[in-house]
């Protein structure tokens, strides 16, 4: 601890941050998970998702992008906040084609692991929207299935800021906001499948595919079979 | 001294491939306790075909692609106190639901049955009509979850839900009281 560290507190634990920090980051190197998804290691923050939404001095903030204070009163594993966290993650699944024991990503899904955790488990007054979205399979070794596609952006940022391509972008606005592609389909973008937002694990659903890879694990043995979403994080504390 | 009543439990796959029925054996050896409290109604496990008397505890495996099936799990909603949708076809309607959004289709149901018997270049069907006899019951336009169709009280997530989960549910559930699940044994596929 230098002596510009300062703490905040998280849910009544003291929490010591650096200038510069998020409320995220610190509560990361503490120990404290606070749920995300549009958020990846390595990559810079978006904050859209809002999974990670806190109470931060009484007002809801991502706690990806906002900056810890010294003092701050934050609020996270509220019944509340919870509750917003798990309809949030809820919606993501009605909103696209999220057929879990078809897709190759299930047991190291991101989005599934969450509702896992959020206890996404009780019945749903949501209709599904069952939107038609395309598959674009043109890449010789990518696929990409964007029925399974949350809009996280982590591949537009992982392609722009680590790979240096552009592979990914945003377009539409509003609930019509979806990923595209740099070109007229994958094939004709730069896009390898030695990517960091290809193979980095960048993207949390099934949605960027690498081809002859698929199943590999098997069921026991994925990411989230025996470990909730978090705990690697958690476990920092105990 | 009479014994304690056992619960009644009525079973039925709908829209399912009946794996969630195979999962209630993986309860394995607890069956064995779990029967001495809990006895079956109407069930495919014992091929009646029709409600006795009022039940418990109702578990529904599958979504509703046809009339017909709308018809039983409307009959279960009926006759059953607590119902539960088994495995993830009930919750989201599951694989049959992927004929709802049939990649680039304004017609997904049409296209599911011409690709099932008309196009395919794997359709062993002289005619070459898709299946119109009065006596099928009438597809649905989309696969629905059973939420969807009538209340559901629980649901026991799964493709197929594990042995634990489900010997977990129906031991909250006799003891009168589901306090909800472990998270570790959460799973959706």
């Amino acid at each position: 601890m230098t002596d510009k560290d300062f703490t905040f507190t998280i849910d009544g634990a003291s929490v010591t941050a650096q200038p510069g920090q998020t409320i995220m980051e610190a509560a990361d190197a503490a120990g404290i998970y606070i749920p995300r998804l549009c958020d990846h290691e390595g990559l810079r923050h978006q904050g859209s998702c809002r999974v990670c939404t806190v109470k931060a001095a009484g007002r809801s903030v991502a706690a990806c992008t906002q900056p810890a204070a010294p003092g701050l009163v934050v609020e996270s594993e509220t019944p509340h906040i919870q509750a917003m966290r798990k309809s949030l993650v809820e919606m993501l699944f009605h909103e696209g084609n999220h057929i879990c024991p078809v897709c190759e990503a299930s047991g190291n899904c991101e989005l599934q692991a969450m509702a896992y955790r959020l206890g996404m488990v009780e019945p749903t007054k949501l209709p599904y929207l069952e939107p038609t979205r395309p598959v674009d399979a043109s890449h010789p070794g990518i696929a990409l299935d964007t029925n399974r596609c949350i809009s996280c952006g982590r591949c537009i940022r992982a392609s722009e800021d680590v790979d240096h391509k552009g592979v990914f972008g945003y377009c539409g606005r509003g609930i019509h906001r979806r990923i595209t592609v740099n070109g007229e389909d994958l094939a004709h973008t730069d896009a390898a499948v030695s990517d960091h937002a290809i193979s980095g694990g960048v993207c949390p659903v099934g949605c960027i595919i690498v081809k002859r890879v698929g199943f590999r694990l098997p069921i026991g043995a994925r990411a989230f079979d025996r470990q909730i979403i978090g705990e690697a994080i958690e476990e920092k504390r105990r | 001294m009479t014994a304690p009543r056992k619960a009644r439990v009525a079973t039925v796959s709908l829209a399912g491939c009946f794996g969630c029925h195979m999962a209630l054996l993986d309860i394995d050896l607890r069956l064995v306790e779990l029967l001495k409290h809990v006895e079956f109604d109407r069930s495919p496990l014992n091929d009646l075909k029709h409600f006795t008397q009022r039940c418990d505890i109702g578990i529904i495996e599958g979504g509703c692609c046809n009339e017909e099936n709308v018809h039983v799990l409307q009959d279960f909603r009926r006759n059953c106190d607590v119902l539960i949708a088994l495995g993830q076809c009930a919750i989201t309607g599951g694989l049959p639901a992927m004929r709802n959004a049939i990649m680039h289709s304004d017609d997904p149901l049409r296209e599911c049955l011409e690709e099932a018997y008309v196009l395919s270049p794997y359709v062993e069907n002289a005619t070459h009509v898709i299946p119109n006899d009065p006596a099928l019951p009438l597809l649905l336009d989309k696969v629905y979850p059973c939420s969807a169709v009538v209340k559901i009280d629980h649901q026991i997530p799964g493709c197929a839900p594990s042995g634990d989960i489900i010997y977990e549910t129906l031991v909250q559930l006799l003891a009168g009281k589901f306090e909800g699940f472990d998270p570790h044994i959460v799973h959706f596929d």
